[in-house]
């Protein structure tokens, strides 16, 4: 029934509104309805899981990671159901704070809907990373995640002959997953050299199961004669209206491409992920305190208990860090039992908070060991071309962006947006961010700092929405469902 | 896996489809990898990011334009067209 949200009424406000329904927000909302919150678990897809557990309706998840995990959430959904409020196909384009709480806006089927809670909990996960490079508009380059995607959620393999390129572990599971499907992998092409594990024996001990699981990858690799090659990466991918070869070059430690080492090789797709980028403009939007973390990504300040520096703003997950489901899981629990304890009075078990925050520290410790394994170095800037496409939207080339430092004295990212339009299409910079920031940064002859990131990533609506629903918003159309 | 399948039309061609897939799966399944003309240059576009965050994949569902191909669920007799630059310049960002 509909609530006008000029007559909010006590049963529309929620204790906690959790943005996200990935591993992260799942836990928060179940360990928060257990404790007795009155929940609302706002999520832009049609089922429960986020990237990690996209699925289509009836899958076994036999393609799956920790899917017993999954499960027991999803049973933990339904087991609440009297004080969870799950809001699937919501996506929200707008969070602040009204009174003592927050008001969420959302777009739902065309339609705009208000969300109220106490208290917010931002668990917005992470998207694949990106650097530009020549020929990365072409179709048949697919970021990492895309392709893991369509063959996890979809059942599609994204092309026949595919190569697997950019950093970070995330490539080995995405290129097991095609070889498995049947697809021909021409190669992983990891521009990092990661060693940085034999540095740090305490983490790699106490993260023996995730060491375990790469080791798995690298022999399903290697049953399929799946060449892996470090210090390589695609540096263009050719085609004109499809992808029909890539420009693979062997790079330094900095990861300029070594000179004659660049061949080409047939193949009709393109898989490319340089780590992942935390979904933080909710987060910015809130006015979190937020930092930069050692991947190079802006995320979110918290404390022991999940807090942001905003009073009533948790975040948990990727937003607060990249470090993966099982890191996003115990954040998850934290946020979750502490926002509840917050506005419910429901105290936490003191030897599970210790279990928590011990658990937080390992995987912390582990994500950190990553994110020294692999760095993403400024050499990537050498493998465009002044034409080279850097916002995708807005279809944004390299000399643009430089121009507007060297020419129009724009000396942040935030001003070379105005001046060139780079981060200003639909996708508000998601993708080109990152890039332009670095590339922003090095025309101006520093490094790239957090007011960069936050420069790009800022936006006070934080996805696209047809006019008419701001326009209806002043009237009071389309209310609480 | 539930996987009735079915068709929807793609620039007048017949796409199979499984019940819960998006467009854009059953489209790349098909072997179709573009269904955008981008504003500026004129190039062509199809899924990127796959997750609903870069909208590359923008396509004309049923009349509408701007549709995110890789998070829109395909039916049974849906008429899909390439999108040609903008479609439609209302979306506020």
């Amino acid at each position: 029934m509909p609530i006008s949200p000029a007559e909010p009424g006590p049963a529309a406000v929620h204790d906690i509104v959790v943005l996200g329904a990935g591993p992260a927000g799942l836990a928060t909302a179940v360990a928060a309805a257990a404790r007795g919150a009155r929940v609302a678990l706002v999520d832009a897809g049609p089922r429960p899981g986020g990237q990690y557990w996209r699925h289509r309706a009836g899958d076994d998840g036999a393609a799956h990671h920790d899917w017993d995990r999954f499960r027991r959430l999803r049973d933990g959904l339904d087991a609440h159901r009297d004080l969870l409020d799950h809001r699937s196909g919501h996506t929200v384009w707008h969070v602040e704070r009204t009174g003592a709480g927050f008001t969420v806006h959302t777009l739902h089927a065309g339609r705009p809907y208000e969300i109220r809670g106490r208290t917010v909990v931002v668990a917005t996960g992470a998207y694949d990373r990106q650097v530009p490079f020549p020929g990365w508009t072409t179709p048949g380059v697919f970021t990492a995640g895309a392709v893991q995607a369509l063959l996890k959620g979809q059942g599609v393999v994204a092309g026949r002959r595919i190569a697997v390129a950019g950093t970070g572990p995330f490539l080995l599971p995405v290129a097991a997953g095609l070889a498995e499907a049947g697809a021909e992998v021409v190669g992983v092409f990891e521009a990092g050299r990661p060693l940085a594990f034999g540095r740090h024996p305490f983490t790699v001990v106490r993260n023996a199961a995730k060491l375990a699981e790469g080791a798995g990858y690298l022999r399903t690799l290697a049953r399929h004669r799946i060449p892996y090659r470090t210090r390589t990466t695609v540096v263009a991918a050719h085609g004109t209206d499809s992808v029909t070869g890539v420009t693979v070059a062997r790079l330094d430690a900095g990861w300029r491409t070594l000179p004659g080492s660049a061949r080409t090789l047939d193949c009709d797709t393109v898989a490319v992920g340089y780590g992942f980028t935390p979904q933080t403009e909710l987060a910015v939007q809130l006015g979190c305190a937020m930092e930069r973390d050692g991947d190079g990504s802006l995320v979110a300040r918290v404390d022991s208990r999940q807090r942001s520096s905003v009073d009533g703003v948790y975040a948990a997950g990727e937003a607060c860090g990249v470090g993966g489901a099982r890191l996003s899981l115990i954040e998850g629990e934290l946020a979750g039992l502490h926002a509840a304890w917050a506005t419910t009075g429901a105290r936490p078990d003191r030897r599970r908070l210790a279990r928590l925050l011990r658990r937080r520290a390992a995987q912390r410790s582990f994500a950190a060991a990553l994110h020294r394994a692999y760095p993403v170095p400024g050499g990537w800037r050498t493998w465009l071309e002044e034409d080279t496409v850097v916002c995708r939207c807005e279809e944004v080339d390299v000399a643009a962006v430089r121009r507007a430092v060297t020419e129009l004295g724009a000396t942040d990212p935030r001003t070379v947006k105005l001046c060139a339009r780079p981060g200003m299409g639909l996708c508000q910079g998601r993708v080109c961010g990152y890039a332009t920031a670095g590339l922003v940064a090095e025309a101006d002859g520093r490094e790239v700092t957090a007011d960069d990131l936050r420069g790009m990533a800022g936006r006070p609506i934080a996805q696209p929405l047809p006019l008419g629903v701001l326009a209806a918003g002043a009237d009071g159309a389309g209310n609480e469902a | 896996m539930s996987t009735s399948p079915f068709t929807f039309s793609f620039d007048d061609r017949a796409v199979p489809a499984e019940d819960g897939q998006s467009v854009a799966a059953a489209l790349i399944a098909s072997g179709i990898r573009s269904w955008r003309v981008t504003r500026v240059e004129g190039r062509p576009r199809g899924v990127f990011c796959g997750i609903g965050v870069c909208f590359d994949c923008l396509v004309t569902i049923n009349g509408s334009p701007n549709q995110r191909a890789c998070v829109i669920e395909a039916h049974p007799g849906d008429v899909v067209r390439t999108q040609e630059g903008a479609g439609r310049a209302d979306l506020a960002c």
